[in-house]
């Protein structure tokens, strides 16, 4: 057993986490309250790679190894939660469902864009009616002459406003239930596309969050992704890889939140020394510490199955909810060490600890990923 | 084309040095290291010159065995090869800048040196004015602009007191300050093809300089201790404005 990182692993943390401290956070706070989308990081970020982590060199990507991708997520992650939401779903569901099913003419059409942040992808698969039970979704997808006809409604779907492509699950068969699910390539533009609003949501207010309508949308025959009937089982194996990389987001959040403590505990002095030199204070530190360790360790070794292509979707799910957990408490406790500053918008504290609940709720609530767990403990 | 050699060195992260309050020694042991960021803007002006003319960069170091893993970070950059030469137990500026002379002798056809105007850690700018001394080359130090032909270099240099603008018949040494450029973040895939540059050993011996003595003394090393005064100006704004100028005056740090 080895813990220690390659020279190029360290070598991308280093980059990335350059690049969030001097591009990334400074604009954070902004990002937030403006609910402004940062187009321009996402350029610079695909400038350097970070939007192509999933696709290999000869498509335009920088495919790099699952664990570097946890790395560069931390640090995303550490420094605003709505970046790393975007660069994720971008990434492991947008453009990944399409280079992991997608046939060769499709990744040639669609991902070079992709790649380079110029053009970003969204995923939808979450409806009003079926989130948590998504195989019970209505968007239906019926094929007229050339064309897949499709009518429905999406909930929830990060980028999808703003995406250049949109990876859509629809049922081609309504007797067959999860089998029956097929998943289709919709270009932005195309008619019948129809986009519904923003959510105003809690945190995470420098991501887009859309609601998208199909109202007779046509696309071509040639846009469906893999074979028909096969939508559901990708998107699920599509998830189990997002779990890895959602972990990673939420230890990336809670060593933020962490490492905002340390600088404010040492400087806020009551009764007469820095609070962190009162035990209550270091204790709560101590254990941040210690389970944030636990969680990347968690979501390192989950990214580690992955790389050496074994299963790894119990792993993967343990590390999201562990890591989605034990941030959320991280949060709770950063702005509890900040007393009555953690409860205002001067301290970076208040928008973790909005941001931060996302984690348990996306890609799988801790209670679907405790079904998961469940049912690979044979239960 | 522009044979180029940035010269780099690895040095401790300065941010992270604790100095132990009862000898008051640095404490060395532990820190992170890192390329000395001033070389970082060496390193980005040479692959804006090779940008421009073409040619071919090599970072050189005298350092560890470690510093490989450093260098690497450079050719992820934009270097093109390395070169590590091994720091001898006890090395100078004198030696270290002559090794390094002789490892540019070696490689043999360059056109240009750049060096950062000073390391991080010691901040004694004595190398690259030593590279050029032993190499009689012409030196434009301290350059905040640099703008390079085929042949030729002019240098935009701070003097402190002034600027000037000097010319140079290539081969030459440059030393840069950090004001001069941004340096660029390497992108993934420049990462991941770093490995595959070559990064390449030399041996102290091999450049004939085994035998070197060192000629400059290090008497002692000392942190610089730093405390708070702690004087707060509490009275109306005007009033306390006026007594902290004062105050700072006092202590010389209004320039
Ligand atoms: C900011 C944001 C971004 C998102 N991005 C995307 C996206 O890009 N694409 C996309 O397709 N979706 C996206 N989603 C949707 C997300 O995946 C769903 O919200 C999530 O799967 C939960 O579904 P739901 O909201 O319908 O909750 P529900 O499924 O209604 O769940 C409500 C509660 O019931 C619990 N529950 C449900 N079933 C069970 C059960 N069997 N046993 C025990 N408890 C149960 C849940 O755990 C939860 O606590 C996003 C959501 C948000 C908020
Ligand atoms: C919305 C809001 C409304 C408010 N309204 C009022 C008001 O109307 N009137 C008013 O007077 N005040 C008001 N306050 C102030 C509030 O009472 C203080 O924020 C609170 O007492 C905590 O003080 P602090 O924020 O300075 O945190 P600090 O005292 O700096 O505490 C920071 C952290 O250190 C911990 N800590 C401090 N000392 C110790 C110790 N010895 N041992 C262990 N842990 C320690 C604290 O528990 C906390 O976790 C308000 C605050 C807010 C946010």
């Amino acid at each position: 057993m080895d813990f220690s990182l390659t020279p190029e692993q360290n070598m991308i943390r280093d980059m990335v986490r350059e690049f969030a401290l001097k591009e990334i956070r400074p604009i954070a706070a902004d990002t937030d309250r403006e609910g402004k989308f940062p187009w321009e990081t996402i350029r610079k970020m695909g400038a350097l790679g970070l939007m192509g982590m999933t696709v290999p060199s000869e498509y335009g990507g920088s495919k790099i190894d699952v664990l570097s991708y946890t790395l560069a997520l931390e640090e995303i992650g550490k420094v605003c939660g709505s970046t790393g939401l975007t660069m994720e779903a971008h990434n492991s569901l947008g453009v990944g469902h399409i280079f992991e099913r997608g046939s060769e003419e499709q990744r040639r059409k669609y991902l070079p864009r992709l790649l380079t942040g110029e053009g970003l992808a969204a995923w939808a698969l979450t409806e009003p009616n079926a989130g948590s039970d998504a195989a019970s979704l209505q968007t239906t997808a019926v094929l007229e002459g050339d064309e897949w006809v499709l009518n429905g409604s999406k909930q929830f779907i990060t980028n999808g406003s703003i995406a250049d492509i949109i990876t859509v699950m629809a049922k081609t068969d309504k007797t067959k239930g999860a089998k029956g699910i097929s998943a289709f390539i919709v270009p932005k533009g195309t008619p019948g596309l129809v986009y519904g609003g923003e959510e105003d949501k809690m945190g995470l207010r420098g991501s887009v969050t859309s609601q998208l309508a199909f109202q007779d949308c046509r696309v071509p025959k040639e846009n469906m992704l893999d074979e028909p009937g096969m939508g559901f089982i990708g998107a699920m194996q599509i998830l189990d890889r997002g779990r890895t990389a959602i972990g990673a987001l939420a230890v990336g959040l809670a060593q933020g939140a962490l490492e905002e403590c340390l600088d404010y505990a040492k400087q806020r002095v009551q009764f007469g020394r820095p609070i962190s030199k009162h035990q209550a204070i270091q204790w709560k530190l101590t254990d941040m510490a210690t389970e944030i360790e636990a969680a990347r360790l968690l979501v390192h070794r989950a990214a580690f199955l992955e790389d050496r292509g074994v299963p790894f979707s119990k792993e993967a799910s343990m590390a999201k909810l562990y890591a989605s957990e034990i941030a959320v408490k991280a949060a709770v406790e950063a702005v509890q060490v900040h007393g009555g500053y953690g409860f205002t918008k001067e301290y970076p504290v208040e928008r973790l600890f909005r941001d931060v609940k996302l984690y348990t709720i996306g890609e799988g609530t801790s209670e679907v990923q405790r079904m998961v767990i469940a049912k690979h403990l044979g239960l | 084309m522009m044979n180029i050699i940035v010269c780099a060195k690895q040095v401790v992260d300065v941010g992270e040095i604790k100095v132990n309050p009862s000898t008051n020694k640095p404490v060395l042991e532990g820190i992170p290291k890192k390329i000395s960021d001033i070389d970082k803007n060496a390193l980005e002006e040479a692959i804006r010159i090779k940008e421009k003319l073409g040619g071919k960069i090599t970072v050189m170091t005298v350092g560890p065995p470690d510093a490989k893993e450093k260098i690497k970070e450079l050719l992820a950059m934009g270097a093109d090869e390395g070169v590590l030469i091994p720091r001898p137990q006890g090395a100078d500026y004198h030696i270290v800048s002559k090794l390094l002379s002789k490892g540019i002798e070696k490689l043999g056809n360059v056109d240009l040196v750049l060096c950062g105007e000073a390391s991080i850690d010691m901040f004694s700018g004595q190398v690259g004015p030593r590279i050029a001394g032993f190499l009689d080359w012409p030196q434009l130090t301290y350059s905040f602009k640099v703008e390079a032909e085929a042949g030729k270099v002019k240098a935009h240099r701070n003097m402190g007191d002034r600027m000037v603008v000097t010319e140079a018949s290539c081969p030459a040494v440059l030393t840069v300050t950090k004001e001069i450029n941004e340096p660029r973040l390497p992108s993934l895939m420049q990462i991941l093809g770093s490995a595959r540059k070559p990064i390449h050993e030399w041996t102290v011996s091999e450049l004939g300089m085994d035998k070197e003595p060192a000629r400059v003394l290090e008497k002692d090393l000392r942190g610089v201790k730093m405390e708070r005064k702690n004087i707060v100006f509490k009275d109306d704004m005007d009033n306390a404005v006026e007594q902290l100028a004062e105050k700072l005056a006092k202590e010389g740090l209004l320039g």
